[in-house]
Formats: structure tokens, sequence, C-alpha cells
């Protein structure tokens, strides 16, 4: 893996977030590869999920969050003032820690996001439906009752149904913030599996409290703390030989 | 140690049976006097209400028998049309201040007005209308009624709207917006949606609301003695004909009114039923 040439897609540089006065990251610079499994981790508080969220600039929803700096996708500056929002979080997906199912069938549950960019006759959405649900892994269990609704899935089909969701408008980068901190063990192996298969097409970024989790499911670690980047490498050398003793003390259980 | 743990649970047990006592009572003196009204209600109504309540029109004075058709139709024509004036601003207001009023002084504002219109005496809305509008084109009529009742409307859809909206997970709303829908989308589409059911309940509970109002017509609709369904002329209406009719020496009277006043309630009732029903549905 390590001789392999690896493409950059997002490139973040000197970014710097704020919730009001609060600073909540400071000067981060990170590379995160093209159809990798790049990881965040780090205690709670630390400024994961507020660097994922910047990602797709989720946090503009909100009054005095502010973000400086840069994020290059595809040589694009998100943060500029002129960007389309809609445009950039269709290129870059995201699932929540819990599951989000509309209230609405499970077919328009899918149908929704795939409206927004592009017209599509009866069958193709059907097909591109059928497809999203596939690459989901949840197409055998929901193929009967697509027009049932979502909301009487059960939590793991449920979080699989918004991962459905977010690569049936074929985005280029997908942002899973704690996707399984809500579930049970075995849903939770059916979302790392999936994460796995998904990889081949996306690029993806997952932020986890559970260190097993980016263990098994990663190829690049970041290790933050206080807001701050301390560390980032190849998940097996983040976890067996961290080059930071605060890297080495969370991982092996030390605090966190 | 265990002679005190007895006490202490003991004290306990008294002031549970003390406080379950004092509001079981307190329950009990609020439903005596609605039970003692809507006996009287019902004894009075049942024993003054007839199908020709339903098909003649109010009599004049020193008459024998009539009915409250003009006054049922007029009512329900204001109410109906009151509702179809105030409803969509309500919940246009509500949506605004729910989804898109986080940042600026004009959402904080116009929540405090609606707030103070939803407790304004309705009197106040009828004088308001009769000033800016009754004055103006000269003469009462069943518009001016409506416009009345679709100011008393206005503020409980507004509000029913904007908390039933925010009662919507934030999650839910962050995961239609991270597909990239625009705001619009995210608010007919995924939050309005899930909260139909509240906000239908807040439709109905305004017009039980607005079905028992006489100030405001009062000011407005006024009264008619006789059937009509033009809007531009004075409205009979239930309300202000129980109040003048309840009022009257006429014994024929009298009794429309108890007949008119079981009408009114038997709707409200009715209506509430059917709004906490749905709003069952929607969280039981």
């Amino acid at each position: 893996m390590n001789t392999q040439t690896v493409q950059t897609k997002i490139t973040v540089r000197d970014l710097n977030f704020y919730y009001g006065n609060f600073h909540a990251l400071k000067n981060i610079n990170l590379d995160i590869a093209e159809k990798k499994v790049t990881a965040f981790i780090g205690p709670s508080g630390c400024g994961k999920s507020t660097l994922l969220r910047t990602f797709n600039r989720m946090y503009d929803l909100y009054p005095k969050l502010r973000a400086e700096g840069q994020i290059l996708l595809n040589g694009q500056n998100v943060l500029d003032k002129g960007v389309d929002l809609n445009m950039l979080r269709a290129k870059v997906g995201m699932v929540f820690q819990k599951p989000t199912p509309f209230p609405m069938s499970i077919y328009d549950n899918i149908a929704f996001g795939v409206k927004l960019y592009e017209h599509l006759s009866r069958s193709e959405m059907d097909d591109r439906i059928e497809w999203a649900l596939q690459k989901a892994a949840l197409w055998n269990e929901v193929k009967d009752k697509l027009k049932q609704s979502g909301l009487g899935l059960s939590g793991g089909q449920q979080q699989r149904l918004c991962i459905a969701r977010a690569v049936a408008v074929k985005p280029e980068v997908v942002l899973l913030d704690e996707p399984t901190s809500a579930l049970d063990p075995i849903s939770t192996a059916h979302i790392e599996e999936l994460v796995h298969e998904l990889k081949q097409d996306y690029t993806i970024v997952i932020v986890t409290h559970n260190m097993q989790q980016a263990a098994r499911v990663s190829d690049v670690t970041a290790y933050m703390y206080l807001g701050e980047l301390m560390e980032v490498g190849p998940t097996d050398q983040i976890f067996t030989k961290p080059t930071r003793k605060e890297t080495e003390d969370y991982i092996t259980g030390k605090f966190g | 140690m265990t002679i005190m743990h007895n006490t202490i649970y003991r004290r306990r047990r008294l002031i549970n049976a003390f406080n379950l006592t004092m509001s079981t009572l307190a329950m009990l003196f609020g439903l005596f006097w609605l039970g003692w009204i809507l006996f009287t209600l019902f004894s009075n109504g049942l024993a003054a209400i007839s199908l020709a309540t339903f098909t003649q029109n109010t009599p004049g004075p020193d008459s024998t028998g009539g009915g409250l058709l003009n006054a049922i139709v007029g009512s329900l024509l204001m109410a109906l049309t009151g509702t179809l004036i105030g409803t969509p601003i309500g919940i246009l207001a509500g949506i605004y201040l729910a989804e898109y009023g986080q940042r600026g002084w004009l959402a904080p504002t116009a929540r405090f007005i609606n707030d103070i219109l939803l407790s304004a005496p309705s009197i106040v809305i009828g004088l308001f209308v009769w000033i800016a509008y009754i004055q103006y084109v000269g003469h009462f009529s069943g518009w001016a009624g409506s416009f009345a009742l679709a100011l008393l409307v206005i503020p409980v859809v507004l509000r029913t709207t904007e908390n039933m909206l925010r009662l919507v997970p934030h999650s839910m709303r962050e995961a239609a917006y991270a597909l990239g829908a625009p705001r619009w989308k995210v608010v007919l589409a995924v939050t309005l949606r899930a909260s139909k059911a509240g906000v239908i309940t807040g439709i109905l509970l305004a017009v039980s609301r607005i079905s028992g109002e006489t100030a405001p017509l009062l000011f407005t609709a006024l009264n008619n003695q006789f059937f009509s369904a033009n809007m531009n002329q004075p409205m009979a209406n239930l309300p202000v004909t129980i109040f003048k009719f309840a009022m009257s020496p006429y014994e024929n009277w009298i009794s429309l009114a108890w007949a008119g006043a079981l009408i009114v309630t038997m709707a409200v009732l009715i209506l509430n039923i059917i709004a906490r029903s749905l709003l069952k549905k929607e969280h039981g």
C-alpha cells in the first residue's frame, strides 16, 4: 500500500474553526486520499465531528459558526463565499450518528435526493433505487416493501437506508459521523463491511469513538486532541508504533 | 439505622398521600363545575333542540317557534372563510419562525407580537376590524366577521406550526440538507411532512376557538334575523344570536339560545376529540 501512488481528494490547509469565541479547530493541515477510508479518532470534544462537518459546510446552517483557511476539493476551496452549497453537498454526502429516515416510503427516501439533480424516468429511477439499496446491502431485506414507511425499519436497516440515500446521488465523498454508535454489534458489522465495499468507488471519511472500528475499517487514521491534529498516518502504523506519546496514550487506553 | 430509615420512609409516604389527595381534590373541584355546566347545557339544550332548529330561521320578536338555520349557516360560512384566510398565513409565518428566522431581529419580534395577539381579548380584535374595515366600507358584513376570525386563527396556527416544526429532530433537517436539498424543499418535503398531524391539530383547535367567539362578530358581522349567504351583508351567527336571545324576554328565543349553545359546544367538543386522536396517532 505504501508504494502505491495515492491521489489526494481533499486538501485541508491552515483550517481554523470557531463556535462564536471558542476556537474549536486549530491550524489543521491534512490530505485525504481518494478512494481510501480515513478515520478521525480522539476523545469527546476534540473536534473530529467539527472537522468532518466543515467538508460539506454543514456548520453553515447555524449562526455564529465560522471556518477560516482552505479546504480544497478537486482544487476548489469549499470555504469560498461563492460556493453553491447544494452542489457541494451533492458531491459530499453524509451519514449521521442517529439514523434519520424521512417520514416517507423507503422508495421515496432514496428518490428524494436523486430528484434534486436528475430527471429520471420511472424505470431509470427504479433501477437507481435498486442499485443504491444493493450498494447498501439492504436490497434483499426491503425489495418487497419499498412502498412502506422508512420509519418501520430496524435501527440498523434505517442506517443502511441512510447510506443508500447518500450513495444514490452518486457523490464523490461520503462522510460518516459515528455511523454505528447507535447500533447493535451485528448491524455495526454490516455497516463496517459496507464501508469496505464502498471505498472502491468513494472517498470515505469516518468519525468514530470506537478505536477497534477505526483499526478495522480505515486505511489512514488521524488522531485529534483539543482541536489539534496530533498525528496522521497509515492506520497500521498509528496503531502499532505511533510517533507521539499522546497518540499512544489514547490508543492504549490510558485516557479517553 | 433501620429505625431512621423507617421514619424517613413513613414521612415520604405521608407527604405523598397528602399531595395526592390535594391534587385529586383540585381536579374534582374543576370537574364539578364543568360537569354542572355541561349538565345544565344538555338538559336545557336537548329539550330545546328539534328538527325545526335546523330548518327554520331565527324568529322575530313576539313570535312562536323558529330555528337557527340562518345562524348556523352564517357561523359555518364565517368560520370556514376565516379559517381559509388565517390558516395559510399562520402556517407560512410559523414556517418562517421555525425554519428561516434564526438570524436577525425580525423573528423574535414577530414571535413576541404573536404571543400578544394570542392572548389579546377577542373584543379588541373586533374593534380593530370595526375601525380598519367597517368604518371604511360603511356597513357590517360577513367578510368583516371572517377577517376578525382570521385574526384569531393566525396566532393559534402560527404557534402550533412553529412548535411542531421545532419538535422535528434537528438530525432529520441536517440529513435533508446534507443531500443538497434547498431550504424550501427541506421544509415542504421533510419537516412539514413530519409534523403534519400536529399542524392539522393546530388548525382544528383554532377552528374550535373561533366557533364560540362572540365579541369579534358583534362589531363586524353584527347579526341578521333573516337568511343571507351574502358575505357583503350583515350575517347571522350562533354566538351573537345566543347572546341576544338568552337575554330576551321571549320564551322561544331563550330556548333557541340553549339549543344554539348546545350546538356550539358539541361542535367544539367533536373538533377537540378529532384533534386529540390525530395527535395520538402521530406520537402514540
